[in-house]
Formats: structure tokens, sequence, C-alpha cells
């Protein structure tokens, strides 16, 4: 079995086959940062605290990556494997609008204000084999697709 | 501000220019500012140059002259340009130099910019993030659906930007497309297609200041700074290349920069005659109308469908085909927008001459990773 591996250590973590984002949350104000970061740019206060942010939000804008970005730095597949995606920022409720991929890429199913959470997108196989992975949001499934 | 003038430009054209490298199209803008004031090199007295990808700007003195003048690299992004002018303003209303130059250029590989993440720890190009025009797109987006701007009114920005730049012989792209063209040209950043984005290209300007009091020497129609302002991202503002942004919200620092510019030059956006705004892309040039203070948020779409951001409109915007038909040479880019503006107040600019004699012109550069640089020009 293929193994997973995230795209980079300290963005996020992969529990039970979804991502959480690892961000900071100010002790002072209590502004939401990520990644993480020391320093908080809002108030300027120098302590902050690890946090899990919210795994679900909704969508604040987006556009379609229609070319294939230039690799490097791009890991995901180029060339006549390319396909496009969306990307977008979600806003995590009284946290912070996080940017990330979208699971989708159709204009014609890209809301602003459509709810989004959180999942696991593939990238490309490393030299091991293992799977590379980054998160991206999918549009919330209400269970009216029968 | 206490007075400095613009006595001598010079540019070298815009474009792709196979065999021809950054710093040498430096140079050749260089030559042909000193020429237009009846300067010599010797005669500087300090320089201020930039260069993204270009090379260090004080290398190129073995090229044209070892005088032993102070020579300051500066390298602010996409305010790169306007930075080297605002430092060589500083200069001379510190009183460290009377008379000197600021020298912008650059070379881009072809294609999107490429944008490496910080040490060696690349999730966010690697995860397909790191790329200025999904900002763009995004931001267009946002406020297309916030302020009922349309599509056709971007095919409109790119359609004008590519029949004013079919009027400067200094232009990269001279060809006319139709509002039809540009809209349906390949879709690469949605809602943004490829006529409605500016290519890193390639060019350089120079231009030379002196002190106000002392401009007669040099030229019979000096233009003067009245202002020249830049500003970065505060808190909460929308940027490029933003992993994160807060739900607070800034209007940003092109707003920072034209409220300090106007400020500093003591007049509004209703005197200004002529503007050349960061047009990155079409929906770049909209949303900067508003703001620099031209116009309320969504009072483009009519002000577009009137025809008056056209050079004989009622405010000119990118008389010269903007970014959009020049390209982007980071390092030169924003002294592009202040050499159209000196040819529009001498009354040199030809045929995209805006009409009714001109008398105050507006600058604006916008960049990563949140940086305005506004000026204010007036004869």
């Amino acid at each position: 079995m293929t193994t997973i591996v995230a795209v980079a250590d300290g963005i996020f973590e992969i529990r039970d086959g979804k991502p959480v984002l690892l961000g900071t949350r100010c002790t002072n104000c209590g502004n939401h940062m990520f990644p993480r970061q020391t320093g908080c740019p809002r108030c300027l206060f120098n302590e902050q605290e690890d946090v899990e942010l919210a795994t679900a939000g909704t969508l604040w804008t987006w556009t379609v990556q229609a070319f294939p970005p230039k690799a490097p730095p791009y890991l995901g597949p180029v060339g006549d494997d390319f396909t496009p995606y969306g990307v977008g920022y979600v806003e995590l409720p009284d946290q912070l609008r996080v940017e990330g991929r979208l699971t989708v890429a159709d204009p014609e199913q890209l809301k602003i204000g459509m709810p989004m959470e959180l999942v696991l997108e593939p990238l490309s196989l490393d030299e091991d084999g293992n799977q590379i992975v980054t998160y991206a949001f999918a549009p919330v499934d209400n269970g009216d697709q029968s | 501000m206490s007075d400095v003038a613009i006595v001598g430009i010079g540019m070298h054209e815009f474009g792709r220019h196979d065999g021809i490298s950054g710093m040498d199209q430096g140079v050749t803008a260089v030559r042909r500012a000193l020429a237009d004031c009846g300067q010599q090199w010797s005669d500087m007295e300090f320089a201020v140059g930039g260069s993204m990808d270009g090379g260090a700007a004080d290398t190129m003195v073995s090229r044209i002259g070892l005088t032993g003048l102070p020579f300051t690299n500066v390298v602010n992004g996409c305010a790169t340009g306007g930075t080297a002018l605002a430092q060589a303003v500083n200069t001379i209303q510190s009183g460290a130099g009377d008379l000197g130059i600021a020298i912008g250029f650059d070379k881009h590989e072809k294609g999107a910019f490429r944008i490496k993440g910080p040490r060696g720890k690349d999730w966010y190009g690697g995860s397909g993030l790191a790329l200025t025009t999904q900002f763009f797109g995004m931001k267009i987006n946002r406020y297309m659906h916030q302020y009922g701007i349309t599509q056709p009114t971007l095919a409109k920005v790119g359609a004008k930007a590519f029949r004013n730049g079919a009027l400067n012989p200094m232009a990269w792209r001279r060809k006319p497309l139709s509002e039809e063209e540009v809209a349906e040209s390949l879709m690469l950043s949605y809602p943004l297609t490829q006529y409605m984005f500016c290519s890193p290209g390639e060019g350089g300007v120079a231009m030379i200041l002196c002190r106000a009091d002392k401009a007669k020497q040099y030229t019979d129609r000096p233009i003067y700074l009245k202002a020249a302002a830049v500003r970065t991202r505060k808190f909460g503002s929308f940027e490029v290349l933003a992993p994160s942004i807060a739900i607070e919200h800034d209007p940003g620092p092109t707003s920072a920069a034209s409220k300090a510019a106007f400020e500093m030059a003591g007049i509004g956006p209703e005197d200004v005659d002529v503007a050349q705004l960061q047009d990155t892309e079409a929906g770049a040039e909209v949303m900067h109308m508003a703001e620099n203070g031209f116009c309320e948020h969504g009072e483009q779409e009519q002000m577009l469908a009137n025809g008056e951001t056209e050079i004989n409109g009622r405010l000119p915007v990118n008389t010269d085909g903007g970014c959009l038909a020049n390209g982007e040479p980071i390092g030169a880019s924003g002294l592009r927008q202040v050499y159209e503006n000196v040819l529009q107040l001498r009354g040199d600019a030809g045929e995209r001459q805006v009409p009714n004699d001109p008398k105050v012109a507006y600058t604006h550069v916008y960049g990563a990773p949140g940086i305005s640089g506004v000026t204010i020009l007036s004869r």
C-alpha cells in the first residue's frame, strides 16, 4: 500500500485521512495566523500558542489555475498530464481566511459563500514511491446528490 | 515637498530583445536620458538604480564611466523603479546632491514569474499556489461579485491598452485587439484571459533629476515632482502570495500611498489630468481607479462604458498602453509610467498626446508582497 506523506512538515497533520491545519493564535489579541509564526502582525505581541484551525468554512473568493505552473517549484503533474485546479480563500469562522487548492475547477460549480471543508489532495510520488499530498478545500456534500 | 525637477528622460524599448542583456538596456536608457538634457555621465553627482533579474545596477559604471559617484542599488519588488525615484528625490532634498539619476531595467524569463518558497521548505509552490496570476484572478473575482463589475468591462480595459500601445513606438505589443479578441482569448486564471494579463518582459528607463531652482540650466521644459510616496501593506489588506489573510479589512497599500501623495502635493484626484495605474491585468486597472481615489467602487463599469479613461476622455488612464501593452520588466516598470507622464506634460506624446494641455499627471505601481508607489508630477 502506498504511504501518504505531507508536502512539508508543520503545515498540516493528517488525521483519519483528512488534513488538520496547524496555526498560531496570539495570546494577547486572539489573532489567528497560518502557517505557524512567531510575532503577531496585528498587535505586535510576541507570545503565541499553537492551535489547530477549523476544518470547514465558506468560500470567500476563487479562481481556476488553467495553465501548468512552473516546475520546480510545482510538484503536481505538468505537461500533458496537467489538469486545471481551483484555488480559493476559505473563511474559517472567527479565525482567518486560508488560501488553498479547491477540488473543483469548473466555474459553474464555484460560488462565493458556498460551504467548504478540508480534504487531502494528491500531488505526485516521491523518490521512494510515497504519495505526496497537500491540503485542499472541497464543497461540503449536503447529501442531496442522490 | 520641497521642489525637485525631472530634466532628462531616456528609455530602451520594452519587449523581447534577444542578445541584449537587461543591463545593456539600462545603459541605453542612461545614455538617452543624458542626451535628453545635454549632460555627461561625469556631471552626475549620484545614482540610484534597481533591477530584479538584470544584475546589480551599480556594475554598469564599468561601461558608462568610472567617475567615482555614489551609486545606490535598490530592490523593492514591483516598486523598484518608484523606489529608485523616491530615493533620488530624498537625496536631492537632503542636500547630498543637486543633480542625479534614477535607473531601472530588467529582463525576465518567459512565462509567469517563477516564485520560490522560503528556505527549501516549499509547500506553497509545491502545492501550486505560488503564482501571482491567481491572486489577481481572485481579487477581481471577489471585486466583481461585490461591486457589479462585469467581464465585458475587463475586455474594454484590455482593448484600450492595445489600442494605446499601437500608438507608442516604445511599446512591446503594438497590434490593436478588439474587445472580442481579448474576451475570447485563452482563459488563464478565471475571470482573466490571456490578453487581460501583462507578461514579464524587458526594458530600461532612466531619468535625471535636480533641484528645482536649477532646472532651467538643463532644460527649458522641466517637470516638477510634487509627490513621491511608497507604502507597504497593513494588517488586514488582501495581498499577492499570502497563504492566509485576516478577516479584518484594510484598504491596502495603494490607498495609503495615494492618500500620502495627494497630501504631499496639496491637491486631490479631481486635479489630475492623466494617470498611469498599475495594470498587471485588466481587473487591476479597474480596482486601482477606485483605490487611488479617482472614483467610488463600482463606478468603473459606467466610466469604461462612457470611454472616460480613453486618451481623449475625462481621465485618460494608461496612455502608453500600460503594463498590458508594454510588459513588465520589474525594475523599469514604475519609471516607464513616469517617463510617459513627462512626455504627456511636455506635450511630446505624439499620436497618443492627451488633449487640452495636461498639467498634472499621476503614476501608481503595485506589487508583491503588498507594496505601492505613487508619484504626482506637474509642469
